[in-house]
């Protein structure tokens, strides 16, 4: 063989921060494939998918809609990945803090309840989504059982449960028998912040948590601690952090952070309770984290280019009469190519000159 | 009420259901003892039952549409392999992507078959003996996914046991150094592995699309690529211990549904969540019983040969 890869020794960060532009790039050219195989013109597509909506307020208002609750789940997810603990139930999570959240909503809804119920609401869906985040670390900590098929099993669980609520107890007596809540009163709904479009207090919050959770993960002993266990547990052993407390922290940290987004979007854009409450946030926040490299800041960029494909994705359903689908395999690609690219702009392809065995 | 009919009818559709998660787990049980933790099997499922039935229900083939089936669910493996085996990438966040992939590749393919039928798989019939009360259907009134999946089984078990090929497979999941350093190709026979934890994966597809619901619907796995993963945990990665899980399993998907049926008054939501309850209980208590030991010592771990 006349090529072969070859391992840098040392890589510049020139070089590591290309990795995900170079994935993007390999994205769009699978999409391209994908597209003429789907019998569509590419260049049109991608207008629509990638072009358009940044061109109108409304879409790109939308768009920072659709980033908050990636940027919120993503950022407790690297917690969770920095440590090598893989939760990837965030969906049940989410959904999990958004029925504890709006318990409270449901429960003051009529009454002369002032403006303490949304904040109240906040914090009933940080608690929710951390006490079911918490379930698959005390079933790792205690019996060692594999907390990545716990934490997914545990979505299905979340989404049946709310089923039930909003079919039974909680569907409203006045919605001809729609399996839905009430609507939200006005004072268990996020403020919004501009006078028209659906841009809401929800991106606040997340960019609260951009700014702490770089502060922690990258100036205090906690993020260190957190850094150590997943890259070096044996180190991390000796220095005396206590690897117990490392996996019910970042479990509640995450789980937390998606029970918030799961509360934010129900009391935001929906503004009540629905059998659906995502479009598979949970589960593309993990892309959001991974593209990211596991740092707020990029997860923050990630999680909006992973907006615009669902925003790309709605449109395209709407003028091209494709299928949702096409989100989930850019989606999908996007890891793909970000796992690869990451792998490669370590090594360099070099010509072997003159040998015969490879 | 219960009478000898419903009690075999009940007891033929626990096969039913068994059978899917029975192939997919064997699949991703050789996968796992070659040292591969492949977290797609989901998407590689639902990759096999899109494909699958949209090949029997062009060419109007079942035979077809299966190897087209397992043909997929090898496809998508690959990917995996590459980035896993050959890339050495985080295994986890590997099989997430080629889950998502794969559900979402399946949309595509399946969108404009949605709402279509098959006459799906023909049922063994032998005079005398499928009409045998109680077990005569579930043992002798089954589709040949059901046989292939008991001779898949013992294959599995006889090879992984009793063959050189077996040994060799199991040393690379065991000590991939050692392996390695006695000349084995331990990426070669990873990947080998993994395909045919893909292929088992399409099939369980074809399955579910041919024959258990002869028809497309978006996301029909519904988890059962899951579960399938939380068996091989269940068996302790023996394959004859995955006949029972695959059993039990079964069981609880089915009775709950004949619980439903019966309008204890439960609502069926929590019904419906028993099939993922059951499966973190059996996690629960396999691991407290265990406690790691079972699983093949380089599960997980990358090998990279010139580090």
């Amino acid at each position: 063989m006349p090529l072969r890869l070859e391992r840098l020794e040392n890589v510049s960060p020139l070089r590591h921060a290309m990795a995900p532009v170079v994935a993007a790039l390999v994205t769009l050219v699978v999409g391209a494939v994908m597209f003429v195989v789907l019998g569509h013109d590419p260049v049109r597509a991608f207008t629509i998918y990638f072009i358009e909506p940044l061109g109108d307020a409304y879409t790109l208002q939308e768009l920072v809609v659709k980033a908050s609750p990636l940027l919120l789940i993503g950022i407790g997810l690297s917690f969770c990945y920095r440590a090598n603990r893989w939760n990837i139930g965030a969906e049940g999570q989410y959904v999990a803090g958004a029925v504890l959240g709006s318990w409270l909503a449901l429960a003051t809804h009529g009454t002369e309840a002032g403006p303490w119920v949304l904040p109240a609401m906040l914090v009933f869906g940080a608690l929710g989504g951390a006490l079911w985040g918490l379930i698959p670390a005390f079933l790792r900590v205690r019996f060692g059982a594999s907390e990545i098929l716990t934490s997914l099993m545990l979505v299905y669980v979340a989404q049946l449960g709310l089923d039930y609520l909003v079919r039974g107890p909680w569907r409203d007596p006045a919605g001809f028998n729609f399996p839905q809540s009430v609507t939200f009163d006005d004072v268990a709904l996020m403020p919004l912040l501009m006078a028209d479009g659906r841009l809401h207090g929800g991106i606040v919050i997340a960019l609260l948590a951009v700014v702490a959770a770089t502060f922690v993960l990258g100036r205090t002993l906690v993020g260190f601690s957190i850094e150590l266990a997943g890259s070096a547990p044996r180190a991390a052993a000796f220095a005396g952090f206590d690897e117990k407390r490392v996996t019910y922290g970042v479990f509640a940290v995450s789980g937390a952070l998606a029970g918030l987004a799961g509360i934010i979007e129900v009391a935001g854009p929906i503004g009540q309770l629905q059998p659906t409450i995502s479009p598979g946030y949970g589960f593309t926040a993990i892309i959001a984290a991974m593209l990211g490299r596991l740092h707020p800041v990029g997860i923050l960029v990630a999680s909006l280019v992973l907006a615009l494909t669902y925003i790309g994705g709605e449109a395209a359903q709407i003028t091209m009469r494709l299928p949702f689908d096409v989100t989930r395999v850019f989606q999908g690609t996007l890891l793909i190519a970000i796992l690869a690219a990451d792998i490669l702009v370590r090594y360099r392809i070099r010509r072997v000159e003159g040998t015969t065995h490879a | 009420m219960l009478d000898a009919a419903i009690i075999g009818a009940v007891l033929a559709s626990v096969v039913a259901a068994a059978t899917t998660l029975l192939l997919a787990s064997l699949g991703e049980l050789v996968a796992e003892r070659a040292g591969t933790l492949n977290l797609g099997v989901e998407g590689m499922m639902i990759v096999g039952a899109a494909v699958g039935y949209v090949t029997a229900y062009g060419s109007g083939s079942l035979l077809l549409g299966t190897l087209a089936a397992v043909l997929a669910g090898m496809a998508l493996s690959l990917v995996f392999a590459v980035l896993a085996i050959w890339l050495a990438t985080n295994q986890v966040a590997s099989g997430l992507a080629t889950t998502i992939l794969g559900l979402g590749l399946a949309g595509l393919i399946g969108a404009s078959f949605v709402g279509t039928q098959l006459a799906g798989a023909p049922q063994l019939h032998i005079a005398g003996l499928t009409e045998l009360p109680i077990l005569g259907k579930a043992l002798f009134g089954q589709d040949a996914f059901v046989y292939v999946s008991f001779l898949l089984l013992a294959a599995v078990a006889y090879t992984l046991t009793r063959t050189r090929i077996g040994l060799v497979l199991r040393a690379v999941g065991e000590n991939h150094a050692a392996a390695h350093a006695l000349g084995h190709p331990v990426r070669g026979i990873r990947t080998l592995a993994v395909m045919f934890g893909g292929g088992c994966a399409g099939l369980a597809g074809a399955h579910l699309s041919l024959a258990y619901t002869p028809f497309w619907a978006a996301d029909m796995t519904a988890g059962r690529g899951w579960i399938a993963l939380a068996l091989v945990v269940f068996s302790a990665w023996r394959p004859l211990w995955l006949l029972g899980g695959a059993y039990l399993f079964g069981a609880v998907s089915i009775l709950q549904l004949h619980v439903q049926g019966f309008g204890l008054g439960i609502p069926s939501q929590f019904l419906s969540a028993l099939p993922y309850l059951a499966t973190i209980i059996a996690l629960v208590v396999i691991s407290a019983l265990k406690h790691g030991r079972g699983a093949p010592a380089s599960l997980g771990v990358p090998f990279v040969p010139d580090r």
